[in-house]
């Protein structure tokens, strides 16, 4: 094995394992209740209320690429595309997904090619609504902020890795009057989308809510699985503090074995 | 479905050895995982010109239709022919090549970044509003962080800087961290959901 991840290696067994052992148990039926996200209860409102005013839904997931650590980022967001597009299709609102990194943008037309037809509104659908814009960062924010207010947006839901251009984006959708449900899992952009929009999903909340919007119950043991990780964490965090607090090292000498 | 399944299969293939490739060092799992990510690498590239396809489809359409503002559309499309065949003719690296990028995408996506400051203001405007005990706790702690960082802020009162750095390192760091030990969880529970074949939104696919 190599140096210095040992303990990183037992840490992923141990949260891996308590994970698989609820989603083993709800596959044997049991099952869990997860209490709900605003944000994500906020969804089919605000594609309502697109669909009401004949106005656009905007979503984005994020500008993170489908590789590095951000990549689950861009995967939860797609997750909850799904979902949003089912919704879009089944109300008849229009919907149009922002796209800054080329290799999302098949996947991205895929899903919500899968979810009109799904609603068996697959005629309904337009390959348009798809759009890759510019894989700079901030051309993309240009591009997403000059069509949101444009088009006079409804909805923008922003769901995936952002950066900089969080506060751009969802500035733009306030004055465009777009009800926003915004979600990130990086951490220097959530009080940005916390000023600027109406929800906010927070860090282990993006990941979790393809999960819980799908309701289906094995997504929902892994979501209970989650918890055997928050204790390992809790426990690690009080014996850290106690040793600090009897000044030994040896909780930060084992991390680094 | 069939090719749903190859895909999870493949997926999860890959994704394993990639993450042995991370704790053991054993030769042949780090070529493969090696030529995995260089796979990865050549895919994405190819999958730019599936956006440029998009673009082009997109807004050729927009101007044969003249849909609102089709001029911007004939700007785009002739601005990325014009530096593909720049580029072709005089590679990345050339002067003319660049000569776009320095002179053109460089200083506009810097005056967009300096546009933040207004978007800042204009947020923190109205997140700085007392109008609940959380906003009002929101905007003390800001203020008393704000007056930590200006230099006037220590002109009025010295401690300023100290319960600036009380609040950042205690409350502060301690959310950051929670939330940091959170995402890291669901990061990896979306993970093997995906490897496990339970999530496969992304494949555009139904549920397990």
């Amino acid at each position: 094995m190599k140096t210095g991840v040992v303990f990183q290696f037992v840490s992923l067994l141990i949260v891996c394992i308590g994970i698989i052992y609820y989603i083993q148990k709800a596959r044997n039926g049991t099952t869990y209740v997860i209490r709900k996200i605003a944000g994500l209860e906020a969804i089919e409102e605000a594609v309502g209320r697109a669909t009401e005013m004949g106005r656009l839904v905007h979503f984005s997931p994020g500008i993170a690429g489908l590789d590095g650590v951000t990549a689950a980022q861009t995967f939860a967001g797609l997750e909850t595309l799904g979902m949003v597009a089912k919704l879009v299709a089944r109300y008849g609102a229009r919907l149009f997904v922002s796209i800054r990194v080329a290799i999302v943008l098949p996947l991205a037309e895929e899903i919500v090619r899968q979810a009109y037809m799904a609603e068996g509104a697959i005629e309904a659908y337009e390959p348009e609504c798809v759009q890759y814009l510019s894989s700079q960062q901030f051309a993309y924010a240009a591009a997403v902020m000059g069509i949101i207010q444009r088009e006079k947006a409804a909805a923008s839901i922003l769901l995936g890795g952002f950066w900089a251009e969080s506060l751009m984006v969802a500035e733009a959708g306030f004055h465009a009057g777009a009800i926003q449900i915004a979600g990130s899992a990086n951490i220097t952009q959530v009080p940005f989308f916390v000023a600027a929009c109406d929800y906010v999903l927070i860090g282990e909340e993006l990941y979790a809510a393809g999960a819980i919007a799908s309701g289906n119950p094995i997504k929902l043991g892994s979501i209970a699985g989650q918890d055997i990780a928050k204790l390992y964490a809790i426990i690690l965090l009080v014996i850290g503090i106690l040793g600090a607090t009897a000044g030994s090292n040896f909780l930060v000498d084992l991390m680094g074995k | 479905m069939k090719s749903q399944g190859l895909m999870i299969a493949i997926t999860f293939v890959f994704a394993l050895i990639i993450i042995i490739d991370a704790f053991f060092a054993i030769d042949f799992i780090s070529a493969a995982s090696t030529e995995i990510q260089n796979w990865g690498t050549i895919i994405a590239s190819l999958a730019l010109a599936l956006a440029a396809v998009n673009l082009i489809r997109i807004h050729s359409r927009r101007i044969r239709l003249r849909r609102g503002e089709w001029y911007n559309s004939v700007a785009l499309l002739t601005v990325m022919f014009v530096q593909t065949a720049i580029g072709l003719v005089n590679r990345s690296t050339g002067e003319v090549y660049n000569f776009g990028f320095n002179n053109i995408m460089t200083p506009l996506g810097a005056t967009m970044y300096a546009l933040l400051a207004f978007w800042i203001a204009s947020a923190a405007y109205r997140a700085f509003t007392a109008r609940s005990i959380d906003s009002a706790i929101l905007l003390v702690a800001a203020t008393v962080v704000m007056l930590g960082n200006a230099p006037i802020g220590e002109s009025i009162w010295s401690a300023f800087p100290s319960i600036k750095t009380w609040i950042m390192d205690v409350p502060n760091m301690a959310a950051q961290r929670g939330i940091m030990i959170g995402g890291g969880i669901g990061a990896i529970a979306l993970g093997l959901r995906i490897l496990m074949g339970i999530e496969r939104g992304h494949l555009g696919g139904s549920d397990e």
